[in-house]
């Protein structure tokens, strides 16, 4: 009995039952979709969320506030008065890596325009923040070098803002709000940039030069935070070396222990979010499995009443010169090939199923090699493990009792 | 003449419960090359369990049985399966043919399990075994588009396509009409004439009338074993009346 024989005498019963082997294929087309399509999107997403990540600004820095500690009580980074606007112009001029510098500092308070107010905070920050921040101007201009030495009261506004603040739809380029009781002027709006990752609204957002707010809101000398962005992406470890080593200078520091500040950049937070969507990826994949397992009984289900129905046919083959190890053959090889072929045809309808539905959501597309692959492998274990009991009772069968058989 | 058959003192016994059922208690014959043999019995006379063992499905308990000179008593399972691939033809009571698949592809079936022979060989041995049973105008046809007797011929046509030294009939004309039957029997005298030594189980004795020696089984030994004077089907054809219908 040669290889090509038994192919043959396979493919041929599967042929017979067309509609049955479709309906037997349909369990694994569906496992092994919905495992290619759970793990491609997965690793869309995580690249997704990486290339989101990445328009906020992998390059950008941000200098913190240390944490204070009064005998032993932490008392957080809010009262801390460690970083100055001298810190910045530091920055700007003796770090080569950098190429914006803003200071930050924030105040809350209710935002008012005749009789519609909104709670927000104001950030101050210098004519760089845009640019730092990724932020573009709708309607309106910046404020200027100018602005921020005299003091002025200009701020720009985020969409949420406006929309709160003017519901009839005027432009509020040039219209005076309030802060609390101190009047600001329009001078822009920002174009909408949605949520960020975190969900928070990025639009619901006023900036304002960082001189205005540190003088008529905090009443400071301090600042909160220092953003900066650094040249390019590969140089943002430098840049922090840069950073960390002229604040220890000009705080006067000589024992990384005492630092007053932290500096952080974004690609820790990318590394957070991948690990979290990592999970996400490896759990869905889990659940998918499950109906790959779900799939593969069903094989085992109608190999089952296959070796059933076709007792006489089993009966005859052994008559006519078959060996049971060639009957046994034959059935596994049906579901070998049912689960295979099956496989092949969940992989392509999870493909397009990730397809279409990145193109859905606008991420990128990704095909899962290791994926496809394992798949692959899984399929034909699927189709021999769960066919290896079904082939090894139609093998074993009293081949009289099996003529006989009504 | 050569002894095609040969078998000696067989015995046969099944273990049901905690009794021992004799089927077989000792039966000798010998068949001829070119005999057309019939194996008559009631039921209960052991002629399946006669049958099994000559068509090398089923082994003695004891005794001798050589088939073309091999002695199958003592052979393992893949070596019997081996004689049946070369040695025998099976043609059975209910057919037993593939649904859904096509004469041609039924008569190859054998052929499959014998790799000597080429797909080219088998497609080729499949058609003239399909010739020879009268059936060269049907050979894509399913047994869902054939009558019983033409499904018959279609088991006759894969039972004589691997040229066996014995063809086995079991009942073979049972589940067909009496004109049906005489055909299906003067295409097994045909076969006889060309050579082919056949053996004819059935318990119809007007059937048994076609072959030329009968073998009688009862209780699991051989009461009657003569040489009879074979009665022409074709004869017995022609002389049924054209129609039967309601006259």
């Amino acid at each position: 009995m040669n290889f090509s024989n038994l192919f043959k005498i396979a493919y041929q019963a599967i042929l017979r039952n067309k509609t049955r082997s479709l309906l037997t294929m349909l369990g694994v087309i569906i496992g092994i979709s919905s495992v290619i399509a759970m793990v491609s999107l997965g690793q869309s997403s995580t690249l997704n969320i990486n290339e989101e990540i990445s328009t906020m600004g992998t390059n950008l820095i941000m200098v913190m506030r240390k944490n204070q500690n009064r005998g032993g009580v932490n008392l957080g980074n809010s009262n801390t008065q460690s970083l100055t606007v001298k810190d910045c112009e530091a920055i700007k001029t003796k770090c080569k890596n950098i190429s914006y510098v803003s200071p930050m500092v924030s105040g809350s308070g209710q935002l008012v325009r005749g009789s519609n107010n909104w709670p927000g905070s104001i950030q101050g920050g210098s004519a760089d923040i845009l640019t730092i921040r990724k932020y573009t101007i709708e309607h309106g201009t910046m404020f200027t070098e100018d602005d921020i030495k005299e003091y002025k009261k200009v701020c720009l506004i985020g969409s949420t803002v406006a929309e709160n603040l003017f519901p009839d739809g005027k432009n509020p380029v040039g219209e005076e709000i309030r802060f609390g009781s101190i009047p600001f002027k329009v001078i822009g709006v920002l174009a909408s940039k949605g949520e960020n990752q975190m969900g928070q609204d990025q639009d619901d957002i006023v900036f304002a030069p960082y001189s205005t707010v540190m003088k008529r809101i905090l009443a400071t000398q301090y600042v909160h935070m220092i953003y900066a962005s650094a040249a390019s992406e590969n140089v943002a470890d430098e840049a922090v070396n840069e950073i960390t080593s002229v604040l220890r200078a000009s705080h006067k520091i000589t024992n990384p222990d005492d630092d007053d500040f932290d500096v952080r950049t974004q690609a820790e937070m990318l590394q957070m979010m991948s690990s979290v969507t990592g999970f996400l990826t490896v759990l869905l994949a889990a659940i998918a499995s499950i109906s790959l397992i779900v799939g593969g009984i069903g094989i085992m289900n109608i190999m089952y009443v296959t070796v059933t129905e076709r007792t006489k046919e089993i009966g005859l083959r052994t008559a006519i010169g078959a060996r049971s190890r060639d009957i046994m053959f034959q059935f596994l090889l049906e579901s070998a090939m049912l689960s295979l072929v099956g496989g092949i045809i969940g992989i392509i309808v999870g493909l397009i199923i990730s397809y279409a539905a990145t193109q859905l959501l606008n991420w990128p597309f990704v095909i899962s090699g290791t994926a496809v692959i394992i798949s692959f492998i899984v399929c034909a274990a699927t189709g021999i493990f769960f066919g290896w009991y079904p082939a090894k009772k139609a093998a074993n069968l009293d081949p009289i009792n099996a003529l006989r058989y009504e | 003449m050569s002894a095609i058959i040969k078998i000696e003192n067989l015995k046969r016994e099944f273990v049901v419960g905690s009794e021992t059922v004799r089927a077989l208690k000792g039966v000798s014959f010998e068949i001829n090359k070119g005999e057309f043999v019939s194996i008559m019995g009631t039921s209960g006379s052991g002629k399946s369990t006669m049958l099994n063992i000559l068509g090398c499905l089923d082994k003695p308990t004891s005794g001798e049985y050589y088939i073309d000179g091999i002695e199958v008593s003592r052979l393992s399972k893949d070596e019997l399966a081996f004689v049946r691939n070369r040695k025998i033809g099976f043609v059975f009571q209910s057919y037993n043919l593939l649904p859904r698949t096509s004469a041609v592809e039924q008569v190859e079936l054998p052929l499959l399990y014998n790799k000597e022979v080429s797909s080219k060989e088998r497609r080729e041995r499949a058609i003239y075994a399909l010739e020879q049973v009268g059936l060269k105008e049907r050979l894509w046809h399913t047994p869902n588009q054939m009558s019983g007797g033409q499904q018959q011929r279609v088991a006759i046509a894969r039972a004589i396509v691997n040229d066996p030294v014995i063809l086995l009939a079991d009942e073979a004309t049972g589940n067909l009409d009496t004109r049906t039957s005489y055909e299906i029997m003067s295409l097994f005298q045909e076969l006889h004439q060309k050579g082919k030594s056949i053996v004819f189980v059935t318990h119809e004795p007007d059937i048994a009338v076609f072959t030329s020696r009968t073998v009688m089984l009862r209780d699991g030994r051989v009461t009657k074993d003569e040489k009879v004077e074979t009665k022409s089907a074709q004869a017995a054809l022609e002389s049924l009346p054209a129609s039967s219908d309601y006259n």
